[in-house]
C-alpha cells in the first residue's frame, strides 16, 4: 500500500518527510506529510521565516530549511491539504506535543481528553489538548500531548461527544 | 433535516414560510430551492416516472437532469431545485 | 433588442473570471446564469483551494465567489441576469433567454462577443436501481449540505475517489454526516493524495477496485452491494458486502455542458482527456467561430483554479477582439498563459495538456 493507492503514506514515504533527528531532539520543527506534485504553494508564500523554500515551479514539493524552522505552526492552517504537522519532542521527558489542522465539530476545549488518531482514523490513545489555536481561515490548530513512542503514529483527534454519538 | 452547526459554514436562513405539498402543511425557508426544503422535511420522492411509475428524487441540483421536476401552483414540469420557494405554494408529485 | 459588447453564459468561476476581466477593459457585459444566485459551484467549496496567490490559493471556494461577486457589484458595466437559461444563438446574432417563473418569459439579446462558460454535468453510472431517490450527484449534495444547510441523508456510500468523491466525503464529515465508504473501480486514487490522507484520518476507508454492484429499496435507498472487481472491471464473485445506507454519492465524472456551442455552430471534436465533447479553440480560446470564446470546464474538465485563468483570457481577447484593448494587454494575456503552464505542469494534469493540444485550432 502507499498513499496513492489508500491515502495512507507508507513507512518509505514518510522517511522522505521527517526531520533529522538531530533536529527534532533540538527544537519544534514542521513535518510536511506532502507526497503529490501537485499546483499549490500556500506553505511557502505564508512561512514568515522562509523555512518552507520558496518554490521554482509551483508544482514542487516543499522543501524545509530545519535551521530557520520555529515549530510556529502558521503554515498548518495555510496548507489546502491538511498536510502539515508540528512536532515538538521535547515538551516533557515522556511526552512530545504534536500540532494538528482540525476542521471538524465539536471544537474541544483546552485540557480535554480526547481520542487520538492515527493516519487510518484508528484510535490509539487518550491524548489531552493543551491548546486549541482558531484561525481566520477557520482551520483551528489543535496542540496535543503524546506519549513520545506515538509521535510520529497521531496525526488526527475525534472528540468523543455523546450526544451526537461521535 | 439541517445542519445545526458547521465548523466553516454559518448558515442564516431565510424566514420561515408555509407551503402545501400533496395537500400537506409543511415549513420550510423562504427562497431556498423548492427540493432543499422537501429534501429537508424528510420528503425524497419528488415524482414518479411516466411509464413504470418509479420513484424519482433529486438527482443534479443545477436544473440539469429533470429528475426534481414537479408541479408546483398548477404549472407542471418546474425544475424544483432552481426554483424559489415562497409563501402559500402547492407542491405536487407528477406522475 | 438590447445589445451588448460581450454576454457571458455562465456565472461559475469561468463565467465570472471572464466578466470580471472584460469589465475592466470598458466592455459592457451582460452575465447570465441558471442558477438562483452566482458562483455556480464555487459557492459550495468550503475546502481551500490549491495553486498560487494568483488563483487564490489557500482560500475556500465560497470565499472567492463572494470576492467576485462583490467585485461585480462595483463594476457598472456588468448586468445580471440570474434564474435565466440561455437557449440558442442563432445565425443573426441573436441570443434566446429564458426568464422567469420556470422560464416562461423569452428574451432576445445580441451579443458581439459570447463567451460560453456553461461548466459540466455530473456523470451517471449504470447499476440496478441507480434511479432510486437516495442515488444523488456528489455536487448535488454538496449544494444541499453547504449552500443549504439541507442534511441529505445519514450514511453515505461515496462511489468515486477523484477530488469531488474525496472533498464531498470530507465536507460530509463536517456536516456530521456519516460516510460508510469510499468505492473506486480504478486501482487506485484519482484525486489529490492530501485529500484522501486527510479522510482516511478520519478512519473512512477508500476500496479502490471496487464499485457499487446493486442498491436495494423501494421506494429510496435501503442498502448497497458494493463489491471488487477484476483487471477488465468485472465483478469478482463471491466479493460482495452489503453496506446499510440511505445515500449514495456519485462523484463518476463531469461532462462539458456544451449544447449551446453544438447548436450555435462551432466545430466540436470528442477528446477523452478532456471528457467528452468539446469546442475547438485558439491558444486564446476563441472558437472555431470568431465571436465565440469558451472557458472552464465546458472547454475540458479541470479545476476550478485553471477555469478562473481561462476566464480571464477568454474575457481579455474578447474584449481585445472588439478593439478594447486592457491597458496592459499584452503583459496580462502572458502572465495568464504562464499561469495556466505552470497550473498543468505536473503529472496529474498530463492528460489534459495532452487533450488541449488535440482541442487547439
Amino acid at each position: 500500500m502507499s498513499v496513492a493507492l489508500n491515502g495512507v503514506p507508507t513507512k518509505e514515504e514518510l522517511k522522505r518527510v521527517t526531520p533529522p533527528e538531530e533536529v527534532l531532539a533540538k527544537k519544534p520543527v514542521v513535518m510536511v506529510e506532502c507526497f503529490q506534485n501537485i499546483p499549490c504553494d500556500p506553505c511557502a508564500a505564508n512561512c514568515p521565516f522562509g523555512a518552507i523554500l520558496p518554490f521554482a515551479d509551483i508544482n514542487d514539493l516543499p522543501l524545509v530549511d530545519y535551521e530557520k524552522c520555529t515549530g510556529c505552526g502558521i503554515c498548518i492552517a495555510s496548507c489546502p491539504g491538511l498536510a502539515i504537522f508540528v512536532l515538538d519532542m521535547n515538551y516533557s521527558a515522556r511526552e512530545a506535543l504534536i500540532k494538528v489542522p482540525y476542521e471538524m465539530m465539536p471544537l474541544p476545549k483546552k485540557g480535554q481528553m480526547v481520542s487520538g488518531l492515527d493516519r487510518q482514523g484508528c484510535k490509539v490513545a487518550e491524548v489531552m489538548v493543551q491548546k486549541v489555536t482558531r484561525t481566520k481561515n477557520k482551520t483551528s490548530i489543535i496542540s496535543i500531548v503524546v506519549p513520545k513512542e506515538l509521535a510520529q503514529i497521531i496525526r488526527n483527534i475525534r472528540v468523543e461527544d455523546a450526544v451526537n454519538g461521535r | 433535516m439541517r445542519i445545526q452547526e458547521h465548523p466553516i459554514l454559518h448558515f442564516k436562513p431565510g424566514k420561515k414560510v408555509s407551503f402545501i405539498f400533496e395537500g400537506k402543511k409543511m415549513e420550510g425557508y423562504l427562497d431556498e430551492p423548492i427540493a432543499a426544503a422537501l429534501v429537508a422535511a424528510g420528503i425524497k420522492v419528488l415524482s414518479y416516472s411516466r411509464k413504470l411509475k418509479r420513484p424519482r428524487g433529486f438527482f443534479c441540483a443545477i436544473g440539469n437532469c429533470s429528475s426534481c421536476l414537479m408541479k408546483v401552483n398548477g404549472i407542471p414540469n418546474v425544475r424544483t431545485c432552481i426554483t424559489r420557494l415562497e409563501e402559500g405554494m402547492i407542491i405536487e408529485r407528477q406522475c | 433588442m438590447k445589445e451588448y459588447d460581450i454576454i457571458v453564459v455562465g456565472g461559475g468561476p469561468a463565467g465570472l473570471a471572464a466578466a470580471t476581466t472584460a469589465a475592466k477593459c470598458n466592455a459592457n457585459i451582460l452575465l447570465v446564469d441558471d442558477g438562483l444566485q452566482l458562483g455556480g459551484q464555487l459557492i459550495k467549496q468550503t475546502h481551500k483551494f490549491f495553486g498560487s496567490t494568483e488563483q487564490f490559493a489557500g482560500i475556500r471556494g465560497i470565499d472567492i465567489a463572494h470576492n467576485f461577486i462583490d467585485e461585480i457589484s462595483h463594476l457598472s458595466n456588468i448586468e445580471i441576469l440570474t434564474q435565466s437559461t440561455a437557449t440558442g444563438f442563432f445565425e443573426d446574432g441573436v441570443l434566446t433567454i429564458l426568464e422567469g417563473y420556470n422560464g416562461n418569459r423569452l428574451s432576445k439579446v445580441k451579443p458581439r462577443r459570447l463567451i460560453i462558460a456553461t461548466g459540466a454535468s455530473e456523470n451517471m453510472l449504470s447499476f440496478i436501481n441507480n434511479d432510486l431517490p437516495g442515488v444523488y450527484g456528489a455536487g448535488a449534495v454538496q449544494t444541499l449540505m453547504n449552500v443549504y444547510g439541507v442534511i441529505p441523508g445519514r450514511a453515505v456510500l461515496m462511489v468515486g475517489a477523484g477530488n469531488i468523491g474525496l472533498i464531498v466525503s470530507y465536507q460530509l464529515l463536517q456536516a456530521g454526516i456519516e460516510v460508510k465508504a469510499i468505492v473506486e473501480a480504478l486501482p487506485c486514487i484519482g484525486g489529490y493524495w492530501v485529500h484522501a490522507s486527510k479522510i482516511r484520518r478520519l478512519g473512512i476507508p477508500i476500496y479502490t477496485r471496487c464499485t457499487l454492484k446493486e442498491v436495494k429499496g423501494k421506494e429510496e435507498v435501503e442498502s448497497v452491494t458494493i463489491c471488487n472487481i477484476d483487471d477488465k472491471f468485472n465483478f469478482i464473485p463471491g466479493s460482495e458486502r452489503e453496506l446499510s445506507v440511505d445515500t449514495i454519492c456519485l462523484a463518476v465524472g463531469l461532462s462539458p455542458l456544451a449544447e449551446l456551442l453544438w447548436q450555435a455552430g462551432c466545430e466540436m471534436a470528442y477528446i477523452p482527456e478532456l471528457c467528452g465533447y468539446v469546442a475547438k479553440r485558439d491558444e486564446n480560446m476563441k472558437t472555431s467561430l470568431d465571436h465565440i470564446y469558451i472557458a472552464g470546464d465546458v472547454a475540458g474538465i479541470e479545476e476550478a483554479s485553471s477555469a478562473m485563468v481561462e476566464g480571464q483570457i477568454a474575457g481579455l481577447n474578447a474584449a481585445a477582439s472588439l478593439g478594447l484593448y486592457h491597458e496592459k494587454y499584452r503583459e496580462l494575456n502572458l502572465a495568464f498563459h504562464r499561469q495556466l503552464l505552470q497550473l498543468r505542469h505536473n503529472e496529474v494534469s498530463e492528460s489534459i495538456t495532452r487533450g488541449i493540444k488535440k482541442a487547439t485550432l
